[in-house]
């Protein structure tokens, strides 16, 4: 891999990705028997914005390495953060650690840890930009369930708009052939420039649409509609209704057809649907330890 | 009948500006009500290569090459002259940059360029005769209109 942070997918070629996949894939058959590769590194888990699944994955993926994990802690410890620059916490953590998972709400400050930390950062999203190790294990679920990526039929759907989540899965998927189609309600469409970008430079075909037809999909991928992003309740809730996954939407769907979702989900997928065989996203979440540990253990081995 | 306008001893002249932009050069150099110097700014001036341009001269002002760069955004065709004593000492094609470091702030309030106060740095995207900038850190693209201060 020629990076030697993970910040954004649009640092990674197709070649970086696909030696990730296999490693993580290496990884996880192993995974049982234990490790020690990491044995005494600290790795540094930064979230100035919370998320605790995230973080719980990537504290799980570094101590299946072995490695010691720190972080602010559960209660209020983050004084350090109080107060004191971002610049300067970077500086400080990256005197005490081997490596640094970076969680922010602002855009670029995981591009800019990585500057000024000597160790290797990685994104664990910033704000509405990127989430490069979610669109890995994304990524990686669907070469697992399906064998394969390219000439794959997936959907998009939900709020395309504001999820950074869809707009780095998209690239992804555009990056590997799959044929993408984009279903989201009116004024929640995906922004131009990302499609078109995509399409530019992998010659991607996107289908952009605001009808839910999911006949042809090989791989449904839902994510959340706010109601917050609507003015009208009432049009809120329409849509919502419209665009939630039930068994009533997937009936004559392929049979083999898989749903995921990045999780957490409130109620955009009826919960009749999780124990259906299409419903995958557990098993998706799962898939973000192996996938981690093998960015971590990645970028370790270079320093 | 053209408009005649008065030679400049020593500055710049800036040429082939995309028509209606010329307000925004000057707006780029700093050049406001507070300005000692002999400036002109003719607009929409007939051009055989344009159809329509604007030129800007300033007295007392040689262009530095982060401005150049700047003005080569919002005028990818402008000429920059530098007179010297009444003479044209040097006449330039600004060129599209690849990269503008510490140019343009970033229009994004959420970027870490605008909350960390460091200095900006945006790729040239160019794609199509209109390029697109792109904000290392936030990764959003802009316009050259929308970067303009
Ligand atoms: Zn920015």
């Amino acid at each position: 891999m020629k990076v030697g942070d993970f910040i954004s997918v649009r640092d990674l070629e197709k070649n970086d990705i696909d030696f990730l996949l296999d490693k993580a894939e290496a990884t996880e058959k192993k995974m049982a028997e234990g490790c020690s590769e990491l044995d005494g590194k600290v790795v540094a888990t930064l979230f100035f914005e919370p998320s605790t699944r995230t973080r719980l994955s990537f504290q799980t993926a570094a101590q299946r390495l072995g490695a010691k994990v720190i972080d602010f802690g559960s209660t209020s410890g983050t004084s350090m953060v109080k107060g004191e620059t971002f610049t300067d916490t970077i500086k400080i953590v990256d005197g005490y650690a081997d490596l640094l998972v970076i969680r922010h709400s602002v855009e670029g400050a995981a591009r800019y840890a990585a500057k000024v930390a000597e160790h290797p950062v990685i994104n664990a999203g910033d704000g509405g930009n990127q989430h490069p190790t979610q669109m890995m294990l994304d990524l990686y679920t669907i070469r697992k369930l399906k064998k394969k990526i390219d000439g794959l039929n997936v959907c998009l759907v939900g709020d395309l708009k504001y999820g950074r989540v869809m707009r780095s899965l998209m690239y992804g998927l555009a990056m590997y052939k799959a044929n993408v189609t984009l279903i989201s309600p009116k004024g929640l469409e995906m922004d131009v420039e990302a499609v078109k970008e995509v399409k530019q430079k992998f010659n991607a075909e996107i289908i952009e649409t605001n009808e839910m037809n999911l006949r042809d999909a090989d791989v449904l991928y839902v994510c959340r509609i706010q109601k917050e992003r609507f003015t009208d309740v009432y049009e809120a809730e329409r849509v919502q209704k419209e665009f939630r996954v039930t068994k009533e939407q997937i009936d004559g769907c392929k049979k083999d057809m898989v749903i995921l979702h990045p999780l957490p989900k409130i109620d955009e997928i009826d919960l009749a649907i999780d124990k259906s065989p299409h419903a995958k996203y557990f098993e998706q979440a799962k898939n973000g330890v192996p996938v981690r540990m093998a960015i971590i253990s990645e970028l370790l081995k270079k320093k | 009948m053209p408009l005649s306008v008065e030679k400049i001893e020593d500055g710049s002249v800036i040429d082939h500006i995309t028509a209606g932009h010329g307000l925004h050069v000057l707006a780029i150099l700093k050049i406001d009500e507070k300005y000692a110097g002999r400036v002109a700014l003719v607009m929409n001036v007939p051009s055989k290569t344009m159809g329509k341009k604007d030129i800007v001269k300033i007295e007392g002002k040689i262009i530095d090459e982060k401005t150049a760069d700047k003005i080569a955004v919002i005028a990818p065709h402008a000429t920059l002259n530098i007179i010297k004593k009444g003479e044209v000492t040097s006449k330039n094609q600004v060129e599209m940059p690849s990269k503008l470091v510490g140019v343009f702030k970033c229009p994004n309030p959420k970027c870490v360029t605008t909350t960390e106060k460091i200095e900006t740095d945006f790729e040239v995207e160019k794609r199509s005769e209109n390029p697109n900038m792109r904000c290392a850190y936030c990764e959003r693209t802009f316009t050259p209109e929308e970067l303009r201060e």
